[in-house]
């Protein structure tokens, strides 16, 4: 009877949480969605992508032996065990127990197991590590766990995401779940999914992470911006991909 | 400088192939600032030229008005089985240059 009373208090949990989905899953749409046709042709050209610059710059440097152990990021792992990985981050790494995206995942593996130096956020070797590794996932649906120690920072996620800030006094959710596809000036406002990321976007003319976005759009509301690796943002990061979930990764995509 | 090339790894003598290359670089205008306010120097890619068997078959003098990480693409004619060579320099003088084969058949 007991068990029973807890699988509905479950059930009910899983109804209650799907109801808080501002954006129903039939109704999810990446941001490739919302760009014109000529942006979203480039985004699907392998070649003319210049995302791919930094994929190919990633494979390169996945190959390359490095840090105080010699040792390359391919020399631990096969190259078809990284296919869907970056679909499940930001993802709580056991060991530790804290919350990584996959940036953090890669200095990790270079701090603790190569003997490296870790990598500096927006550099440009960090950037084609992290698109060479989420480009395997292409077309992965983006499925992050928020179930255990992951919960409490999807709450912060969360709380993040609906919280009112800067001087326009405006939460995500004001823009990218109330008035997504309405127009902000010349712009498309997009539901603001971290599927393609890191991206190409044309307004920095180069590849950037989903940090650096998160970090414009608070620059664009005149809030505070955080830096780089800061917890809230990695919260932030694990509650957009559960409000993604489903959508297949598109990395590197072109932005504009 | 990284750089990207795409042509048929095969074509028929006399067929019209399309070339495109695509090259990382930041393309600097010389109008921006950086953080602190100072005027970043322009430095973009000026000469770009195509060698199709050691025959220059291409060549474009870019500018600022250019994007960052440059795609051009051209047509040429397959003529004998060989290398085509892009090389291209910036204002800075740095220089790069990438190669790829093709072979012509008939």
């Amino acid at each position: 009877m007991r068990r029973l009373a807890l699988a509905a208090v479950a059930l009910a949990a899983g109804v209650a949480l799907a109801q808080e989905r501002a954006i129903a899953p039939g109704e999810l749409k990446s941001g490739s969605a919302f760009l014109g046709s000529d942006l979203r042709a480039l985004q699907n050209d392998d070649f003319a992508n210049p995302g791919m610059l930094w994929v190919e710059r990633g494979e390169k440097l996945w190959r390359e032996p490095a840090g105080k152990e010699n040792l390359a990021c391919a020399g631990c792992h096969k190259d078809t065990s990284m296919r869907g990985v970056a679909a499940s981050y930001p993802k709580i790494d056991k060991a530790s127990g804290k919350l990584l995206n996959l940036e953090g995942r890669i200095n990790l593996c270079r701090t603790e197991r190569i003997g490296a130096e870790p990598l500096r956020y927006e550099s440009e070797d960090l950037l084609a590590l992290t698109a060479y590794l989420a480009r395997q996932s292409l077309g992965a649906p983006i499925a992050a766990s928020i179930a255990g120690a992951a919960r409490a920072h999807f709450e912060a996620g969360r709380a993040s995401y609906h919280l009112r800030r800067g001087q326009m006094n405006l939460s995500c959710a004001h823009c990218h779940d109330a008035q997504w596809g309405k127009r902000l000036l010349s712009e498309t406002i997009s539901q603001g999914h971290p599927n393609a990321y890191p991206a190409y976007r044309m307004e920095w003319q180069t590849m950037g992470s989903l940090e650096r976005r998160l970090r414009a759009c608070l620059s664009g509301i005149r809030a505070e911006m955080l830096p780089y690796g800061s917890q809230e943002y990695l919260d932030l990061e694990l509650y957009l991909a559960w409000r993604a979930q489903g959508l297949p990764i598109e990395t590197p995509g072109v932005r504009r | 400088m990284a750089a990207r090339i795409q042509i048929p790894r095969e074509a028929r003598r006399g067929e019209v192939i399309e070339v495109c290359i695509l090259i990382q670089h930041p393309m600097e205008t010389g109008y921006r600032h950086d953080d602190v306010g100072h005027l970043i120097k322009r430095n973009v890619i000026n000469v770009l030229s195509c060698r199709y068997n050691g025959v220059e078959v291409f060549r474009a003098d870019l500018s600022s008005g250019i994007s960052a990480n440059p795609y051009v693409q051209f047509y040429t004619v397959a003529e004998a089985s060989g290398d085509l060579e892009f090389t291209w320099a910036d204002d800075e003088g740095q220089r790069g240059s990438e190669r790829q084969a093709i072979v012509v058949k008939g």
